[in-house]
């Protein structure tokens, strides 16, 4: 078997010797490739009187872009309202960053001195910031033709829910928000567009999560036939969602390479990447829980607004925070009543897309933050309260109609706390406290939903509706297998576990195994890398293509081994003849399907491939994380002394991968818990537009990340496996803000908000001390 | 558009002669006038490291340096660290500990790991991960980078110890 074994990436030997290949490596590569800057807004909100450029200077603004309709991704719901994205800005300008006019230049350099020196005339307007004005009645609307600037409004009440919390022993009542953030992959965007003079067809090699999409929205946009425009993931230096929707940039450079008949390129600089790619979180929430006197949650009524920015993100509309909140906050504790009132507002900010957990990060710090103060204000322990109130009996269905698929929660949470030795923990921080020290400990139980299939989409009414994904398997005269996936990893090491799971049912070592990705040319169409979802997907229709596969071979080999196919065994490379030490190699099993088709039965067509489709319904991963903290009551600092996560993800294709998700997933949630926060002045500046100012978290300040696993089996995924992507970032911030609160407690503080800066910390304590 | 100036940049032992403008980074002068792409820009302001190149032997930010501060000097990027086919001890141990995801980020980790293990061949934890906070990885939360340069050490400590009879 070589599902579970921790085998080294075939990735990784490019990557470390400098050979990889990053869209910014195409335009150095490149002959004559002509350069694009955008020219992009001061202003964050107002109309546009003029755009001039330099005489002589080659630019395109959105005058000359006219034909090219707005990105409008659509919900067919209606509570949702769409609006539309000119892919320049045309009238008006609705966030500062958002780009203007394009001008072409030789170099990139030359192309930046042009940008520069573009004259824009801007009249203007209050820009619109905060969500709470975005929603005074009377409020200017950042769409003028938009009734208000709710984008999506999502609301249920399950029956007689004031009734229990008038009769509950207890009712918490939490205001929470979070940080604005960036998912800051290491490379930024970048698109290089090369025209085929020979075809008449495009090649746009991208930075993007999923090849496909991006190649159906631009034709769409463009109005070419999709066959006209190859579009090409090279090596990708990170997404976590800021990839995954579709960036205007890369139309207008498509566009403009198509007019101008030359290759062009678009690589983004980091400025850049924070005022315009796509911000996230950024919620602000009201939630109010009720509890028996034991301690069990009996209701919870949410009112939850997300920020969504200025537009709507293709193709998952800016609906798609705002609807995971409401779908998903009451997370892994039973509870049967439940109204929540979900809002997703635009502002004059930079547009709102996934990253990493979507909301989950958020949603599940309040219901972390509820029970644990529940069970402050109860006297009873954080871990018992999780033990009374999460989901113990499967399939569990939500307040919201979720169906959750077997899980270990109850047992993480045990496992955790047997790891980290809490009893010895207390001791230790009663010790501490006595000398004016205050260490703290924090739990988060967490459920990741992964791996959704068609109709969970297709229950959010998307008009892009994303979920099955298929894989093209050959095997080729030589005996070597490709796997053609429709999934884009970009780090995730997929190719590796693929190799894995298609090792295992093919008999052969997965070296014989290459998978190919990122390309529209030679992969079947699929959804991409995004929602923990490639694993599972990818991973299903590989075993199903597989199966399929070697049963040609085995028809093929049993016929060369004059056998029946039942006597065939494939292992090692080679067709064995059961019981025996009789076998051929699997090149001459391959060679005779391709040139010697003479020999094959007569109902055995020629060639070895096969296609698997899998479309599941999606499966809960789930974990407790556990923090350790020292809280520096004078500086504010938080000290991150231990971070541990039991997870239960099934079966792990390849556990050395798995626990590389887990790390960098809890690094990024630790970046959301302490630093990492975008600002806007009042008058729509972003103020964080660089990686001074926009703190993610170094190797200083990131724990050890201790990561042990359960492995509870699934019937929703054929080989097991459950999507692990976004556990980390989910569970991470909550189990630091919950270590922070119980490092504080002596002070009878709660922290409710992210980032917990220093500044903030010694507000709240210097707010307690009076 | 401004004036160019030639400039003979030493790069992994091969001598390239190139004609640059006063105000180019030695990155851009790698990735654009040597073709060698391995040396990324992730934020071209100084702070993430992803271009960290080696310039006599001290690990500089190759989006902070001009092109023609570097005439005279010798320059090690990420391309001369493998010899031939065989990789270098810190980039086997990156593969074997899984220190890299997307891998963009890579190349600036291992050329300051490679400083850091030929200014102090045993570096303590400490050491290692003071050295490592000057650049920024977004996949992989470090521990994995930390453990590759800490066992590199340890090899290669092992293996230039003299034997004894």
């Amino acid at each position: 078997m070589w599902v579970g074994e921790s085998l080294r990436r075939v990735e990784d030997r490019a990557l470390v010797t400098g050979a990889g290949r990053f869209v910014a490596d195409y335009e150095s590569a490149a002959r004559d490739c002509l350069a694009l800057r955008f020219v992009r807004s001061t202003a964050a909100r107002g109309r546009i009187l003029a755009i001039e450029a330099p005489d002589g200077a080659q630019m395109f603004t959105g005058q000359d872009l006219a034909e090219v309709p707005p990105i409008r991704p659509l919900l067919h719901r209606p509570d949702f309202q769409p609006v539309g994205q000119p892919v320049l800005a045309c009238d008006e300008v609705r966030f500062v960053g958002e780009a203007l006019a394009v001008v072409v230049a030789p170099s990139q350099s030359d192309a930046e001195d042009l940008a520069q020196s573009v004259i824009v005339d801007v009249d203007p307007l209050d820009p619109i910031l905060d969500v709470g004005a975005a929603l005074e009645p009377g409020s200017p609307t950042v769409h003028p033709r938009a009734e208000s600037n709710v984008l999506i409004e999502a609301r249920m009440a399950t029956d007689g829910i004031d009734e229990v919390f008038e009769r509950a022993a207890q009712v918490v009542e939490i205001d929470l928000r979070s940080g604005r953030e960036n998912a800051m992959p290491l490379e930024a965007r970048g698109a290089y567009v090369e025209p085929d003079p020979a075809t008449g067809r495009i090649t746009l090699v991208a930075s993007t999560q999923n090849a496909h999409i991006i190649r159906t929205v631009i034709a769409d946009l463009l109005e070419m036939p999709e066959s006209q425009l190859r579009v090409v993931a090279p090596d990708v230096g990170g997404g976590f969602g800021q990839k995954q929707c579709l960036p205007a940039e890369y139309v207008v450079a498509v566009w403009v390479a198509r007019r101008l008949n030359k290759p062009v390129a678009w690589i983004e600089d980091r400025r850049e990447n924070f005022l315009s790619s796509f911000h996230s979180r950024d919620q602000r929430y009201t939630v109010r829980g009720a509890f028996d006197d034991r301690g069990r949650l009996l209701a919870v009524d949410a009112d939850l607004l997300c920020n969504v920015g200025a537009y709507s993100s293709y193709p998952v509309t800016g609906a798609v925070e705002t609807l995971m909140a409401f779908g998903e906050l009451p997370g892994p504790y039973d509870f049967e009543n439940y109204r929540v009132r979900s809002r997703g507002v635009l502002t004059n900010t930079c547009t709102v897309a996934p990253y990493r957990g979507v909301s989950r990060p958020v949603i599940t710090l309040a219901m972390e933050r509820l029970i644990d103060i529940g069970g402050r204000r109860l006297g009873i322990d954080p871990v018992e309260m999780r033990r009374i109130n999460l989901v113990r009996d499967f399939p569990y269905v939500s307040p919201t109609g979720l169906t959750m698929d077997k899980g270990a929660y109850v047992e993480s949470l045990d496992e955790a706390v047997r790891l980290i030795d809490l009893d010895a923990f207390r001791q230790r921080q009663e010790v501490h406290r006595n000398k004016g020290e205050y260490l703290g400990i924090g739990f988060c139980t967490l459920a990741e939903r992964t791996a959704y299939g068609t109709p969970v989409f297709a229950g959010r009414s998307m008009d892009v509706v994303p979920g099955f994904e298929q894989v093209d398997m050959t095997m080729d005269p030589s005996g070597y297998v490709e796997a053609r996936i429709g999934t884009s990893p970009h780090g995730q090491g997929l190719a590796t576990s693929l190799s894995q799971v298609i090792a295992d049912e093919l008999g052969v070592t997965p070296d014989k195994v290459r998978v190919e990705h990122g390309d529209t040319d030679r992969t079947p169409y699929g959804w991409g890398t995004f929602a923990s979802r490639s694993m599972v997907l990818s991973g299903g229709a590989a075993k199903l293509a597989a199966e399929k596969l070697r049963e040609k071979v085995k028809l093929v080999a049993a016929e060369l081994l004059e056998v029946g196919v039942d006597d065939v065994d494939l292992i090692s490379n080679t067709a064995r003849v059961k019981g025996t030490d009789i076998s051929i190699g699997l090149r001459e099993v391959a060679r005779t399907a391709y040139h010697r088709a003479q020999k094959l039965p007569e109902d055995v067509t020629p060639g070895l491939s096969a296609t698997g489709v899998y479309d599941p319904p999606g499966t809960y991963s789930n974990a407790c994380h556990t923090a350790l903290v020292r809280v520096d009551t004078e500086t504010g600092e938080v000290i991150l002394e231990r971070f541990l996560v039991v997870e239960d993800a099934g079966v792990l294709i390849n556990p050395m991968i798995a626990d590389g998700q887990v790390a960098g997933g809890v690094a990024q949630g630790i970046g959301g818990a302490l630093y990492e926060n975008l600002v806007y002045d009042e008058w729509g500046n972003l103020v964080t537009t660089s990686l001074m100012d926009y703190l993610v978290p170094t190797a200083a300040e990131i724990p050890e990340i201790e990561v042990h696993h359960l492995e509870t089996v699934t019937d929703h995924s054929i080989t097991g496996a459950k999507g692990l992507g976004e556990g980390g970032t989910i569970g991470a911030s909550p189990a630091v803000i919950s270590a922070i609160s119980d490092a504080l407690s002596p002070f009878g503080i709660e922290v409710l908000e992210t980032p917990a800066t220093p500044d903030h910390i010694r507000g709240l304590i210097r707010a307690a001390k009076g | 558009m401004t004036a160019t100036v030639d400039v003979t940049l030493n790069v992994n032992d091969t001598v390239y002669s190139v004609r640059v403008e006063p105000r180019k980074t030695l990155a851009d002068a790698l990735r654009e006038d040597c073709w060698l792409t391995g040396t990324h820009l992730g934020c071209e302001h100084g702070v993430c490291g992803a271009c960290t190149v080696l310039v006599d032997g001290e690990p500089v930010r190759s989006c902070l340096m001009f092109a023609v501060q570097c005439e005279g000097t010798s320059i090690r990027t990420i391309e001369g660290v493998a010899d031939g086919d065989r990789l270098h001890p810190l980039q086997e141990q990156f593969c074997e500990h899984h220190a890299l995801q997307c891998g963009f980020c890579t190349p600036g980790f291992i050329m300051l790991g490679l400083a850091l293990l030929e200014s102090d061949p045993s570096p303590d934890d400490a050491k290692i991960k003071e050295v490592l906070s000057s650049n920024l990885c977004r996949c992989t939360g470090y521990q994995n980078i930390t453990k590759a340069v800490r066992v590199t050490a340890e090899i290669m400590g092992t293996a230039s110890r003299p034997d004894r009879d």
